[in-house]
């Protein structure tokens, strides 16, 4: 018997697990829309390829992965593309997010599979593709490409793969029914991964809750290098860390990655998914989910296509809206509650949590803090989540760091067992983003720091040369003035002074080359900070209009992230002006693309103030503008006039003139149109 | 369909909840409040009911100067548990003066200025008997003498000698912690054969009394209301310490361990305020050195000090040196180096 360890704290939540495995696995079948977004992973969303209208056939790709982090989206089933558009989907945060809409025409008509060479024949390069191509991202939760994640460095030695078929968290049974029914796929796909990773050794790590899953795969993996291990069911045994704990004694360092200790992990549902990708060259379109709680009449597990929406394959289970008030995608430790029914399932969607009020109350009121403790002996991170919470109310940051918040695996073991109900994780992750954010601005900070100091840099170095070119140019002076006293005398002193002159040229053009290009660099950085900046500020806006017309109560909190957003994109914008100018106004300028940056500086600014002020106060800023524009150039035409100038000049003011005295009216109509609403 | 609520996970929760903890706390303390009730007649019962009903005034009134909801806050029990832990370790047939500025003391002043159940760095039971034993030292020492030493005064008695003090005689009677405290002259055993104070171990009355406690911390433990570190860390440092200075009993002896482990407050303290979450360390390595630190000062100041008890000296000094200890034994956190700034 293999020795298991143990990690520190973890609870023991009831279990619930029998009702959703009482039935094999069902079909979902086909729903008439699929909304599937092009961000199911953690990284780069997809890019669409399709267009709207086309069809598309079963398992074709209709987005591809955008860069290394990123993985590519196939249509779930035959159809026809009715919409690439923002949709809401299932995230913490009740964003909208772009997905394509795929309207399903019933035929299931796949398209032309490639068969795939034997695996055994392919390199690890050939290998990662594959996985990569068939859009394959943990599902157990995360979501992380699950290519990325096999891909080791050259060097680096795998010890031990692990298989994740721990499945710890209350309710959820996908992985165990997977293990109980297909097996042989889950070894397949183990094997691939031995091909591919050349592990020490291969343990599929499964808690002892689940014998039937245990025994199945025992029987199945009788003669391969494959070890079924079992071990006390423990939440959160499932967690990465602690499973590689749990098997090999070791812990990941904090920051760092399984394989800092030789180690992989892989969930069980993408194993599955990666020998359908290799074995049968079928890209991941469907999953297993598990859909129960109380408000599910036969809760069970499902093979669900993805892009289904939520709420049809919950009518599948028997669902009754009217006993449900909240519905949680993942288990009742981790999962979060999803803003609508109606948004769609995807890759990491491993389990509908549909509970009845009593099933899962709301929770009292939070009490004190009694400092029991029994938090952290909950914590299998071995923190202090009530010292924690102590310094995230009183927003103590640095202390927060001190006691390693950012370990903190927001298991929620240890709001599981406060006996105060105190929402402990709730804290942790505002504090964490809060954190992070402060990090950022830090960040940024100091480089526009370093970009400062940079700058003062070569100002004394321009400042340097410029003394040097002087120099030189007197010694110059002094002996072509030495020269001409000594008459003729020195042949060779012309040609000396030509060559210093040569010098002393070159070296002031070498200063202002490379001024130049740091200069455009930085204006380039600058330019692109003011860009990002005012991207922001538009998702910003369009999420504050969107909380507005949700009467959502984020408004305050999304009114101040854009006010913030608008305060720094004002002043990316000034630090762009302020360089223009600077450059402008510096002597020996010679960068020939200035008024062009000016004008563009001046027009984004414009802008800004523009996007600053209210409709009333747009229109009267427009108005002011123009009207100020009327009179420059009315100036410019009486001075022209009385100067005499060129017929064709004068025509083209009186012009402007005409054109600016309609707009000025224009305007003034359409402010006092808005002045009366 | 109604809309979904929008709320973080976890979404399930555990079985036990801080009003259920403090109510087992005070389910616990019943047998050891029989066994003084039968040792030291009603006066103990007295001193409970008045004290609770004073804690729960004093409770709702700091509530509603703090503009809390009051109904919300009283139902965690915390006043109770206040209340009764120092009605048990007041001397019974005490005046309802006395027992009414001390938990006036241990509500408002070590809980409410603090800011309530949690932020109390003291723990308001001891506080509140601190503040007694300071200010009023002759009231605070009078203990009755237990059954069979003497007569045990009647139910109405023992409510005359709270509620109107004057006109009630009672009899006190020095406790076997003072007796070994002031001979000089005796062997332990001649002083146990001599003294009926001392009972069969420790003192009569006394020793049930730390074994009734005894049970209800065995049950608290059990019930996992705490764990085990604090409690056991001062036993077993008070009985260390009482036995490398036991001395053979001889006439200067401080008393066997076992003479320590039943005496006074000892387990009572062990088990119902060493183990008071609120004011002790955190971790576990934490709880290990309080418990064993509050064992060392209980030990030397029974014996050194000039305080017939010293267990709420010992807890309040320690509550003291709680954070310092935390700062110290932050455990290892998961993927840290041992050794590295706690983890
Ligand atoms: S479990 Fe809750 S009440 Fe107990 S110490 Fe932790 S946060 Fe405080
Ligand atoms: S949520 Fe964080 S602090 Fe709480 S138990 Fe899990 S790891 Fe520990």
């Amino acid at each position: 018997m293999r020795k298991i360890f143990d990690f520190h704290g973890g609870i023991h939540p009831p279990e619930n697990k029998h009702q959703s495995l009482q039935r094999p696995i069902r079909d979902a079948g086909i729903p008439p829309r699929l909304v599937l977004p092009l961000s199911q992973h953690i990284g780069a969303p997809a890019s669409p390829v399709v267009a709207v209208g086309e069809r598309v056939l079963k398992g074709q790709l209709i987005a591809e992965a955008l860069g290394f982090v990123s993985v590519p989206v196939h249509a779930p089933t035959s159809g026809t593309i009715v919409a690439i558009e923002d949709r809401l989907v299932a995230h913490p945060s009740g964003l909208l997010a772009p997905c394509i809409v795929i309207a399903t025409d019933g035929l299931d008509e796949w398209t032309s599979l490639v068969a795939p060479p034997d695996y055994r024949d392919m390199t690890t390069r050939e290998l990662l593709a594959r996985i990569r191509d068939a859009g394959i991202a943990g599902m157990g939760g995360a979501g992380f490409p699950t290519a990325v994640k096999l891909t080791t460095k050259p060097g680096s030695a795998v010890a031990t793969l692990i298989i994740n078929g721990t499945e710890c968290e209350p309710y959820i049974t996908a992985d165990d029914i997977l293990m109980r029914e297909c097996p042989d796929r889950i070894v397949e796909g183990v094997n691939i991964l031995r091909q591919l990773l050349q592990p020490g050794e291969i343990l599929i790590g499964v808690e002892d809750n689940k014998p039937e899953a245990i025994a199945a795969l025992r029987a199945a993996a009788t003669g391969s290098a494959i070890e079924v291990v079992s071990f006390p069911t423990k939440y959160p045994s499932g967690g990465e860390k602690q499973l590689i704990e749990l098997l090999t004694g070791e812990q990941v360092p904090s920051g760092g990655l399984p394989l800092d200790v030789g180690v992989i992990c892989q969930n069980i549902g993408s194993v599955v998914a990666i020998a359908d990708a290799v074995v049968r060259g079928q890209p991941l379109i469907s999953r297993i989910t598990t859909v129960t709680g109380e408000a599910v009449a036969e809760p069970g597990n499902f093979s669900v296509l993805l892009g289904t929406p939520m709420n049809y394959l919950l009518a599948q289970a028997g669902y009754q809206p009217g006993r449900n008030r909240r519905l949680v995608m993942g288990g009742p430790m981790m999962g979060f509650t999803v803003p609508d029914a109606s948004v769609p399932i995807v890759k990491t969607t491993n389990c509908l949590l549909a509970p009845s009020e009593a099933e899962l109350p709301v929770p009292p009121p939070a009490q004190a803090c009694i400092r029991c403790g029994m938090c952290a002996q909950a914590c299998p991170a071995s923190l202090l989540p009530q010292q924690l919470f102590w310094f995230a109310q009183a927003r103590e940051f640095d202390k927060l760091e001190q006691h390693n918040l950012f370990d903190c695996i927001e298991c929620g073991a240890c709001s599981w067992a406060c006996p105060s109900n105190i929402p402990l994780v709730q804290y942790y992750r505002a504090s964490k983003a809060e954190i992070l954010q402060l990090r950022r601005e830090h960040a940024k900070a100091e480089q526009s720091r370093m970009r400062f100091e940079a700058r003062q840099a070569r100002i004394a170095q321009e400042e340097a040369a410029r003394e040097a070119k002087r120099a030189a140019r007197k010694l110059a002076a002094e002996q072509r003035a030495q020269t001409a006293a000594a008459g003729g005398e020195g042949v060779e002193d012309p040609i000396q002074a030509a060559i210093d002159r040569a010098k002393a040229k070159k070296a002031a053009q070498q200063v202002v080359a490379t001024r130049a290009t740091t200069e455009t660099g930085e204006r380039d950085k600058l330019e692109k900070a003011v860009v990002t900046t005012r991207a922001r500020l538009d998702t910003a806006s369009s999420k504050l209009e969107q909380a507005r017309a949700e009467g959502s109560d984020l408004v305050d909190a999304l009114q101040l992230g854009v006010d913030k957003t608008r305060a720094k994109l004002e002043a990316a914008e000034l630090a762009l002006q302020a360089f223009v100018d600077a450059g402008q106004t510096a002597p020996q300028q010679a960068v020939p693309t200035d008024a062009a940056s000016v004008a563009i500086a001046r027009a984004v600014a414009a802008r800004a103030a523009d996007a600053a002020l209210d409709p009333v106060e747009k229109a009267r800023a427009q108005l002011a503008g123009l009207e100020q524009r009327l009179a420059k150039t009315r100036a410019r035409l009486a001075a022209s006039r009385s100067k005499g100038e060129e017929e064709k000049i004068i025509g083209i003011l009186v012009s402007t003139e005409a054109a600016l005295e309609e707009k000025v009216s224009a305007a003034r109509a359409q402010l006092n149109g808005k002045g009366d609403t | 369909m109604a809309t979904l609520l929008r709320v973080t996970s976890p979404h399930a929760h555990g079985p036990v909840s801080t009003p259920k903890v403090m109510q087992k706390v005070l389910l616990a303390t019943v047998p050891g409040i029989i066994v003084l009730t039968h040792f030291f007649g009603f006066g103990t019962l007295v001193n409970l009911v008045w004290a609770c009903i004073v804690a729960l005034a004093c409770e709702a009134l700091a509530l509603w100067l703090r503009r809390r909801p009051i109904g919300f806050y009283l139902r965690d029990y915390s006043a109770l548990v206040t209340a009764t832990l120092l009605a048990i370790a007041l001397p019974p047939y005490a005046p309802w003066w006395l027992i009414a500025v001390g938990v006036a003391c241990a509500i408002l002043l070590a809980k409410h200025i603090y800011g309530g159940l949690g932020y109390n760095p003291f723990n308001p039971a001891m506080a509140g008997y601190v503040i007694l034993l300071i200010s009023f030292p002759l009231q605070m020492t009078a203990w009755a003498p237990p059954r069979g030493l003497g007569q045990l005064p009647s139910l109405v008695e023992a409510l005359q000698a709270c509620f109107w003090p004057a006109g009630f005689d009672g009899i006190t009677m020095a406790t076997p912690l003072d007796l070994m405290k002031q001979n000089n002259s005796l062997l332990v055993a001649d002083l146990y054969a001599q003294t009926p104070q001392f009972g069969r171990w420790a003192g009569l009355g006394w020793e049930w009394a730390n074994l009734a406690f005894l049970a209800g911390g065995i049950w608290l433990l059990y019930q996992r209301v705490f764990s085990w570190h604090a409690p056991l860390a001062m036993l077993a440092s008070l009985s260390l310490l009482a036995a490398i200075f036991y001395d053979g009993g001889s006439s200067a002896s401080g008393g066997s361990p076992l003479f320590h482990l039943l005496s006074g407050a000892t387990m009572f303290g062990a088990f119902f305020i060493v183990t008071d979450p609120v004011t002790s360390a955190v971790s576990v390595r934490g709880r290990l050195i309080y418990g064993a630190m509050v064992g060392v000062l209980v030990y030397t100041i029974r014996v050194r000090g000039n305080y017939p008890d010293a267990v709420a000296f010992a807890v309040l000094v320690m509550n003291f040196a709680a954070p310092f200890i935390d700062n110290y034994t932050q455990p290892r956190t998961y993927g840290h180096q041992p050794g590295k700034g706690g983890g």
